[in-house]
């Protein structure tokens, strides 16, 4: 039994780097935590942890063997990375908990970062609406083109490219998206309506996809074979789950995220000036 | 407004299409993937199936083709051993001599050195069987990142085994060149090993 506790908790393929980044941001964020009395703010410090947690399970321990083995575990990897992590840490709005929990080098650091105009307008360019959808659906297209796919799952340096890559777009993409200040509060804080159009924007493509990996009679993605898989499983039903991922929960997040964006809506309508979530109650002052 | 529209967005829009039109590439030399520089050099420690402890070291200086397999193997191994014994058919005499198949177990439960010593010598001279304990196995699936896996048995006892359907192809000094898949056919095949050949010359 401890055995296969350990199994499964041990990094297939150790990045003590990765390790090290995660393991800090959750200490700053259970210090911030403690330190701003939040503790009973169960649900955004929830969503955060369980946020954190899935991207370092998928990334850092025995599962992401079988995402390099199993084309739709790959895909739910993916689908973790890129949508339903970056989510949920986004939606939980953790600036102020981590800047409360974090050293004051490091906040001094960041904030100088933030400064530099390079920094900014890289920033700026990226979190643009339509720059934002391409890298988001374009970052999706070009990882699964199947002979980049193919070198991506062969080499080891490209393979982590990859998944970070994946990865910081989500957080990019979800913090522009899920952004709850009132919009114009920042040059990135984007009309309701514009980001709801890119939300359905990259819908489409995505369902798209999806349905091709899921409906084509061959072998889109040979390396899976090339490789051997992590048990005998028919490579064409390995080849329809991993397209379904792609296709229905992916596209079911812009659906829930434009709820959320009506919700704040909503939020800025009723009380001119106000924060949408939870930060709302830190405001006054 | 819309003309503002336009001059705002106007850079965004350019940088999208240099995003599209990115990845354009040359045309492909060998009709498998090249993987030189991509996966590891050659390197092992395993048994022959003599039943001799053997490195990559035994297999200096010859081009070598490997391939994962098991003997039970239904379908695709045998298939794979007899197309890569007609593409050896399309060299001549010496160059075959400098090649090695290097067909290895990941099934050393049921394949011991004997069984392999059968199973490879019905194909050829240039085939060698290799096999480990699960350590060895592993330790070298990993480094070239397939792996295997075993399907439950059935009343015979019978198991299935998955492992990686590829050729992996080694030049004379171990470094890895080229990685053949399935649809590759057997002229094709030929043709891929006596370029690999003339280039390495």
């Amino acid at each position: 039994m401890t055995d296969e506790i350990i199994r499964w908790i041990t990094p297939w393929e150790p990045q003590p780097w990765l390790i090290v980044l995660f393991a800090l941001v959750a200490a700053c964020y259970l210090r911030g935590l403690a330190r701003r009395r939040r503790l009973r703010d169960t649900l955004p410090a929830l969503a955060f942890l369980l946020g954190l947690v899935s991207m370092y399970a998928v990334m850092q321990t025995h599962v992401d063997y079988y995402a390099q083995y199993m084309f739709f575990i790959h895909r739910a990897q993916h689908l973790i990375l890129h949508h339903l992590g970056p989510f949920l840490i986004a939606l939980s709005m953790p600036t102020a908990i981590l800047a409360a929990g974090a050293p004051a080098w490091l906040n001094r650091g960041m904030r100088g970062l933030g400064t530099l105009p390079p920094i900014m307008w890289s920033y700026r360019f990226v979190q643009h609406p339509l720059i934002s959808a391409v890298l988001f659906v374009g970052l999706i297209y070009f990882w699964l083109t199947p002979s980049i796919h193919f070198t991506a799952m062969l080499s080891a340096r490209d393979y982590w490219l990859m998944n970070l890559s994946m990865a910081a777009d989500g957080l990019l993409f979800w913090w522009f998206m899920l952004d709850p200040r009132r919009p114009g509060t920042t040059r990135t804080t984007y009309s309701t309506g514009l980001r709801i159009i890119v939300l359905w924007a990259v819908m489409p493509p995505q369902i798209a996809l999806g349905a091709y990996i899921a409906l084509a009679p061959d072998t889109v993605y040979d390396v899976y074979a090339v490789c051997g898989r992590a048990f005998p499983i028919s490579p064409i039903v390995d080849q329809q789950l991993g397209g379904l991922i792609t296709w229905i929960p992916a596209a079911m997040m812009s659906v829930i995220a434009t709820l959320i964006l009506l919700r704040f809506g909503f939020v800025h309508d009723r009380s001119p000036g106000a924060t949408a979530g939870p930060s709302t109650k830190e405001s006054p002052t | 407004m819309t003309a503002h529209f336009f001059r705002r967005h106007t850079f965004a829009g350019l940088m999208c299409a240099v995003l599209l039109l990115a990845g354009c590439g040359g045309e492909p030399e060998y009709t498998a993937h090249d993987i030189t520089g991509v996966m590891p050099d050659l390197a092992f420690e395993l048994t022959d199936d003599r039943g001799e402890k053997v490195t990559e070291a035994d297999y200096d200086g010859r081009l070598k083709l490997l391939f994962f397999g098991y003997t039970n193997c239904p379908d695709i191994c045998p298939a794979t051993m007899s197309r890569i014994r007609a593409a050896l058919g399309g060299l001549d005499d010496d160059t075959r001599n400098d090649v090695d198949v290097l067909f290895l177990s990941v099934d050393p439960e049921r394949d011991t050195p004997k069984r392999l010593k059968q199973y490879t010598s019905s194909f050829g001279d240039e085939f060698v069987g290799l096999t480990g304990n699960q350590d060895q196995l592993k330790t070298f699936t990993k480094r070239y990142r397939v792996t295997y896996g075993y399907g439950e048995p059935n009343d015979n006892g019978f198991y299935l085994v998955s492992h990686s359907s590829a050729i992996f192809v080694f030049g004379p000094d171990g470094r890895s060149r080229l990685l053949v898949n399935q649809t590759e056919t057997v002229d094709e095949l030929t043709a891929d090993l006596k370029k690999l050949l003339a280039d390495l010359e």
